[in-house]
């Protein structure tokens, strides 16, 4: 064991909250410094982030195997049982690497962006990075817990400080708040409930010998229900997605790349690392009526979305309807647990866990890039009201490419790396969910309406009329003639996640490979 | 075996060291006097009740529960209480030298007063006879109300102390009363004979009740309980704001010591009695405390209610008294005090601070605090923070043991209500970070926040984030000091 193996993920996970207490001891006035800090220290966990990618791949996937690697395991709280347990698998590994990455491009990003109480926001940014990382890593449930609530209040005061006067932040940040908080108390009563029936805070330990409760279904039932409510918030899964929009519409820019980015995995990731491994009776039990919310999920939300006039807004309804997805494939693998265990079924299973973890990941990249986009867009015109662009294409053709990549992407396009997700996800639902696969594919008729009809077409086609934003300014914010293009620095913050839309597109075998090992192993230890 | 002299001065060092410094303060200030601060009788109450915690903290290690002159015991739980008293008093007199300097010509005696609740409250929480029990806590009422109406030019500290008065009266009349009742029947007033006597047969039964309920009525004044809670808004509201940190802190942990050690050792035949009427306190508690905090326009007065909201956490941990360590309810009731401890006397503090500065304990005078006192406003987001139970502060430890307790005793609908009752709570909580971060400052200039002061904050901050994130130490603490008290009886 040399050093990395052993702290990579301790690493990862606290290098950004030393920086964020360093952001703090600097000067405010001195935001250069802030600034200029706060991204290089970033790339701290980002470059640690790429070496276990790498470094998993070589020492498992290579071999075929799909182990929970990296483990550091400390008594933190002896009298509960309580451990620092970390670890990670195929599940957590693409996700601690596209932690990294948003969060070093939204840092980015901000550092020309955000203008007021600059101090406190890169100092809450990187924190808001530990509590993320650190669910990401978590193989203790309080371990999990603390980092689940640690990330709610950066988040928190990122949507109510730096949120748009016009979209309500205070509101917004005290129901995501609430909404969240309100699923994990009752988290943290299963967790205990957990920790009764097992002896153990321990996630793999309580894994074992066919997960929590298996002789009180009732106790069984209370528990699975608290912790899938606690994570259907957070995905959000229809009909806990109340809080998405708001929350999304009010913080900025950065702030929703990572609330769409990351935090919505958090969620579903949740499903992943507990629900079914804890609770495969129940999952199993009743995955037909999760995998109903998320195909109503999937609908509603491309129904919801095709009606919304606020850019911004729009995108953010897109999540509801692309996380419904997720919810589609985990709930697929779950439902499969109840029928006769064939070959063919456990093929099935396994595709639509790949679909449901790759749109995890895909769906980072790609709303996150929208999310970037919408900022761009606002930042110089003020106003995310569809109706008033129009004829874009021509005076902003860098960023017109940019949206349409990314809007291509969304709607799963062939080529673009949100095709593949959607395409394992219906693939793997169709062989154990019929109907309601196809019910789910309506979603993705009207995705593709209202990426192009909506985003596309009222954007950036048709013609250009001057007078209907009167208050054009460049990114700096000084008034400007009409749109201007894309700068260096927004080039730099999306051209990487265009150039991962497209290489996934091309080889999603990337990220597959980690999802599919670890998939296959779950429903194997399932099955 | 009796003890010698010697043993018994070491058992109740506690006791006689909060005596003798009661007296020296009130001799220093007499020899200081006129001063504008009393700073020298502060410090004087400081050095004796450092000197009083040195000596606790010396028996909690070796002490396994030794009776003194018949009616007290040494024991963890007791010296535990005992600590958090010496504790929580010593913050407030930290914090009130600046804070009511210049307020009253009679500071001496402020400090003095102090230091007597201490004694009251050691007295209380280590009486094993009910006799010494309602001694303790009169004492300490009486203390208390002197101290709630300090402020005598102040006609809302005047109305404090009476509202405190009337109802503390009545209740102690009514303490009075189930006391007599367990008397009469058992003709013993001892803790532990009375447990042995006074059995479950039919016809105690409904003199169990009684008893339970008259006893509940006077510990329930003491911790702030609903239905005995009534007098707590105002008297909280309107006393001297160091005063209100100390009856919502110190003062009401001698509720509960008392309550917890009464009902285990005296009651155990009652048990499933006593559990069943603290399960619905609880829930009554928080949830009427939590519902009326959220109408609050003044953050001292939310925070009186929020105290309320927290007392039906805390007893949710006797309410769900097993003997499955770590989950066994008792433990949970003391780091869930201790937590709050510094967590309550560091937000009503804050709010001194504010309320010194400005003369507004409103939400407004928090408005854009984070640009006039920055340190002043994180510290006060992290209590926020621990009175909503968000990780890694004490606060959340303490309701993940009582929450623990009561998914472990099977007491689900307690553990549920409890559950939306703490996201209720962080609405309102949140609240003041709101103003705190989001709010634009408007006229109000910076708080500038006097060293004592400072010190008070930084240690109860410091203890905060301890207790959540290094617990094992508190933990082992309480589960000791459980341990003697369940072996006691339950």
């Amino acid at each position: 064991m040399n050093f990395l193996d052993t702290w990579v993920l301790t690493l990862i996970t606290f290098v950004p909250l030393i920086g964020s207490i360093a952001v703090m001891l600097i000067p405010a006035t001195n935001t250069g410094l802030i600034k200029r800090f706060s991204v290089l220290w970033s790339l701290i966990p980002l470059v640690l982030s790429i070496w276990l990618a790498a470094d998993y791949w070589l020492k498992f996937l290579v071999r075929g195997q799909a182990e929970m690697a990296y483990e550091l395991k400390a008594a933190w709280i002896p009298a509960l049982g309580v451990n620092y347990h970390v670890g990670a698998d195929g599940f957590s590994v693409p996700l601690i690497f596209l932690t990294a990455l948003l969060t070093t491009l939204g840092l980015y990003y901000s550092a020309r962006t955000i203008r007021h109480r600059v101090k406190e926001f890169f100092a809450l940014f990187l924190f808001l990075a530990t509590g993320m990382f650190g669910v990401f890593v978590a193989l203790d449930l309080v371990l999990f817990y603390v980092f689940w609530e640690i990330g709610l209040v950066p988040m928190y005061f990122m949507i109510g400080i730096w949120g748009q006067e016009k979209d309500r932040p205070q509101y917004s940040a005290i129901k995501f708040f609430l909404y969240t908080l309100a699923g994990s108390v009752f988290m943290l009563l299963a967790i205990i409930g957990v920790y009764l029936d097992k002896g153990t805070f321990d996630i793999l330990v309580a894994a074992q010998n066919g997960g929590v409760w298996t002789t009180a279904p009732l106790a069984a039932a209370l528990s699975f229900w608290a912790f899938f409510v606690a994570f259907a918030i957070k995905v959000p899964s229809f009909p806990f997605h109340t809080w998405l929009p708001d929350a999304h519409t009010a913080a900025p820019t950065a702030g929703s790349v990572i609330l769409a980015g990351i935090l919505l995995k958090l969620g579903a990731y949740g499903f992943l690392r507990i629900l079914l491994p804890l609770f495969p009776g129940p999952a199993a039990q009743y995955g037909l009526f999760i995998a109903a919310l998320g195909v109503i999920g999937i609908v509603y939300g491309a129904l919801v979305s095709l009606a919304q006039t606020d850019l911004k807004r729009l995108i953010a309804y897109s999540s509801v309807s692309h996380m419904g997805y997720v919810m589609l494939g985990i709930a697929a693998a779950a439902w499969a647990l109840n029928q006769a265990k064939t070959s063919e079924l456990l093929n099935s299973a396994a595709m639509a866990l790949n679909g449901a973890s790759l749109q995890m990941f895909m769906h980072g990249i790609i709303t996150g890039a929208l999310f970037f986009l919408v900022g761009v867009i606002y930042e110089r015109a003020h106003t995310r009201d569809l109706e008033k662009f129009g004829g874009l294409s021509s005076l902003t053709p860098v960023f017109y490419a940019t949206m349409m990549f990314a809007g291509f992407a969304s709607l799963g396009l062939p080529g673009l790396a949100g095709f593949w997700a959607e395409f394992f996800t219906f693939r793997g639902a169709f062989a154990i969910v019929p109907v309601l696969a196809l019910i789910g594919v309506i979603g993705v008729v009207i995705t593709a309406a209202y990426i192009l009809y909506r985003v596309i077409q009222n954007v950036f086609l048709g013609k250009y009329e001057a007078g209907k934003i009167v208050h054009w300014t460049t990114v700096a914010g000084h008034p400007s003639e009409g749109p201007t293009d894309m700068e260096l620095f927004e080039k730099v913050t999306l051209w990487p996640l265009v150039a991962l839309m497209i290489l996934l597109g091309i080889f999603p075998t990337l990220v597959l490979v980690y999802f599919n090992a670890a998939a296959v192993n779950l429903l194997n230890t399932l099955f | 075996m009796p003890l010698n002299a010697l043993a018994v001065v070491r058992l109740l060092a506690p006791e006689l060291i909060l005596t003798v410094a009661g007296f020296a303060v009130l001799a220093v200030d007499l020899m200081t006097r006129p001063r504008e601060d009393a700073r020298p009788a502060a410090i004087t109450a400081l050095v004796g009740l450092a000197a009083a915690l040195v000596a606790t903290l010396s028996l909690i290690f070796t002490e396994a529960g030794t009776v003194v002159a018949t009616t007290m015991v040494v024991d963890p739980y007791g010296l535990f209480f005992k600590a958090v008293a010496i504790i929580g008093v010593g913050l407030v007199v930290l914090a009130s030298i600046n804070f009511m300097a210049g307020r009253s010509r009679y500071l001496g005696e402020f400090y003095a007063l102090l230091v007597f609740a201490t004694l009251a409250i050691a007295v209380a929480v280590g009486a094993t006879n009910l006799l010494l029990v309602y001694l303790g806590i009169e004492f300490l009422s009486i203390t208390s109300y002197i101290l709630a109406g300090f402020l005598r030019e102040d006609r809302r500290s005047e109305e404090a102390a009476m509202k405190y008065f009337l109802y503390g009266a009545t209740s102690g009349a009514v303490l009075l009363y189930g006391i007599s009742l367990l008397y009469g029947a058992t003709g013993s007033l001892d803790l532990t004979a009375i447990g042995q006597l006074f059995t479950a047969t039919t016809s105690n039964r409904y003199l169990g009740l009684a008893a339970i309920v008259l006893l509940l009525a006077g510990f329930g004044f003491k911790a702030s309980l609903v239905p005995f809670h009534q007098w707590a808004p105002d008297t909280y509201d309107g006393a001297p704001t160091p005063v209100t940190a100390f009856l919502s802190t110190a003062s009401k942990a001698a509720g509960f010591a008392v309550a917890g050690r009464v009902f285990v050792t005296a009651l155990p035949a009652f048990a499933s009695n006593w559990t069943l009427f603290l399960t619905v306190i609880a829930m009554l508690t928080m949830s009427l405390g939590n519902l009326v905090a959220l109408k609050q326009t003044s953050v001292k007065r939310m925070l009186a209610y929020s105290s309320i909201a927290q007392a039906g956490y805390i007893v949710m941990g006797l309410a769900a008294i097993n003997t499955t360590v770590p989950f066994d309810g008792v433990s949970g009731l003391l780091i869930y005090i201790f937590a709050y401890l510094f967590t309550n006397v560091g937000a009503f503090l804050t709010v001194a601070a504010v309320e010194k500065q400005t003369g507004a304990v409103d939400y407004p005078a928090f408005g854009g605090l984070i640009r006039r006192a920055p340190g002043l406003t994180l510290m006060m987001t992290v209590f926020m923070l621990s009175l909503a139970g968000i990780p890694p502060t004490g606060g959340f430890l303490g309701k993940f043991f009582v929450f623990g307790a009561a998914v472990n005793q099977g007491l689900l609908t307690l553990a549920a209500v409890a559950a939306v009752n703490a996201v209720i709570a962080a609405f309102y909580y949140l609240n003041v970070v709101r103003y705190m971060f989001f709010v634009e400052p408007g006229e109000a200039g910076p708080v500038r926040i006097s060293p004592d002061l400072q010190t008070v904050l930084v240690i109860s901050t410091v203890m905060v984030l301890a207790i959540g994130l290094v617990a094992q130490p508190f933990i082992t603490w309480a589960t000791q000091a459980m341990t003697m008290v369940l072996a006691m009886g339950y």
